[in-house]
């Protein structure tokens, strides 16, 4: 009954996170406002011109969710560290790996995903075309979704920095541009019209790789974190 | 065997050691250098193509070689230490990284001086010259993440973790950057990035290859014996080395 157990504990998990995500809305709705604002940034430092900005869209559009998705990495781990939950996790039995597995998926459900489906909008004003929506998004959720494991590492390791965010950023974001390159160039693929499907796939071998060794990165930094 | 490496591992007989072989490596590795630098400089001809400009190579081929493999001799030092939690090997790892990060410099900055009569300006993105960029910045933040801990112990056990996850990440970095620069450029640089190379000017690479290995190894020795008179500060055998000395 082991696996049951684990599947409700991260079930569990994954509902506390939403819970408390839903009582503190705007936690979850400044990131998402950020990555609007970074956005409306590039065409005001570059050109309003539709046509110079869709060379590159596809590259402004990835960088902002790179920026906005480090933003709300601090906190991930942070607060379940300060008020205890996370020795009572490292206690309970259950492998933490999983556990933490879960919770950066409640986080990437409330910031990841978040992201994805507005960038069409953010696509349609940096004159992106129609027919490349449809690779954004799926490059943008296969992106963040690594990212936020790459992110779970970073934060479980600077768990006990006292204010690691910039740190934070500079351990991360070195390791995220391989999906930046892949997600980005992607994206330029499908606005020239070829087939992004190359990029695409590596995005998606990224996103495995990190999903199969980032928990047990997590859980051994979470462990180096919590006993002193 | 077991205790010859248990000995090993202990921090008195590693200082003695170290203190031992330290000399003899810096004797070759500067004679090496030197022999190299001087057959690589004034010996070898002038390429057909670079005409002097290519002999540049000579100080920056092994930079940037040991870059990278500084890189992996640090991240093997942390899960040696992460594992078998011997404490001499993270500090074999804390030793290395700013060595390592030095290298990469070297090889940016000479990389980017032989960009400037080659190429016309000072920085091309080039996939060798931005991956090596990227583990620059890799190099940088396992440094400041480090420096960031008070506690010893747990700034070993973390920047551990940090490295293997590094030493993971290196190759994908340095394939879709190559990937990258592929689809952006034209061949002539990459072609230009890779020269078949004459034997005469292979022989002194090789020999400032070796050189520059002998001479981290030394540099290596001096910084883990700091490192672990750092660690060892309060132990009792100090004394008895001071007074030897």
């Amino acid at each position: 009954m082991m696996t049951n157990d684990l599947g409700r504990a991260m079930l569990l998990a994954v509902q506390r996170d939403l819970t408390l995500a839903w009582r503190r809305w705007d936690d979850v709705a400044q990131p998402i406002l950020f990555y609007v604002v970074v956005t409306t940034l590039f065409p005001l430092a570059t050109t309003p011109d539709l046509a110079q900005l869709r060379s590159i869209a596809a590259g402004i559009v990835w960088v902002a969710a790179l920026l906005a998705s480090m933003l709300t990495l601090e906190a991930l781990f942070r607060t379940d560290v300060d008020d205890g939950s996370m020795e009572q996790w490292v206690l309970s039995g259950q492998p933490l790996g999983w556990l933490l597995l879960a919770k950066v998926a409640a986080h990437w459900l409330l910031t990841g995903l978040p992201l994805v489906l507005l960038s069409p909008l953010l696509a349609a004003a940096l004159g992106l075309p129609r027919e490349a929506w449809g690779t954004m998004l799926l490059s943008l959720a296969l992106g963040t979704a690594a990212l936020s494991q790459l992110g779970g590492i970073g934060a479980a390791l600077t768990v006990s920095v006292r204010r690691g965010n910039v740190l934070l950023s500079l351990l991360v974001l070195p390791l995220a541009m391989p999906l930046l390159i892949f997600g980005a160039r992607a994206v330029g693929l499908a606005v020239d019209g070829l087939s992004p499907a190359g990029p695409l796939e590596l995005l998606a071998a990224i996103f495995f790789l990190t999903l199969s060794l980032g928990p047990l990165a997590m859980a051994a930094a979470i462990r180096i974190g919590v006993e002193s | 065997m077991w205790t010859w490496l248990h000995k090993l591992a202990s921090p008195p007989h590693a200082f003695r050691l170290l203190d031992r072989m330290a000399p003899w490596f810096g004797v070759a590795a500067c004679a090496l250098i030197l022999i190299g630098a001087y057959w690589g400089l004034v010996e070898a001809p002038a390429d057909y193509q670079q005409g002097d400009g290519f002999r540049i190579l000579y100080v920056h081929a092994p930079a940037a070689w040991l870059s990278l493999s500084i890189y992996v001799v640090m991240a093997a030092a942390a899960a040696i230490g992460l594992i078998w939690r011997i404490k001499l090997a993270h500090a074999a790892a804390a030793a290395s990284a700013p060595v390592g990060a030095a290298f990469t410099f070297l090889a940016l900055a000479t990389g980017s001086i032989w960009g400037k009569p080659m190429w016309g300006t000072w920085w091309v993105w080039d996939a060798r010259l931005t991956s090596e960029l990227i583990l620059l910045f890799l190099y940088l933040g396992y440094l400041a993440f480090r420096a960031s801990f008070d506690d010893v112990q747990r700034a070993d056990r973390a920047s551990a973790i940090l490295a293997i996850v590094g030493v993971i990440n290196v190759p994908i970095i340095h394939y879709s950057v190559e990937w990258w620069t592929t689809l952006h450029q034209p061949a002539s640089v990459t072609r230009f990035a890779k020269p078949t190379i004459a034997l005469s000017m292979l022989i002194p690479l090789f020999i400032m290859l070796a050189g520059y290995q002998l001479y981290f190894v030394w540099v290596l020795c001096r910084r883990l014996q700091g490192e672990i008179l750092r660690r060892e500060r309060s132990a009792t055998w100090l004394t008895s080395v001071e007074g030897a000395a």
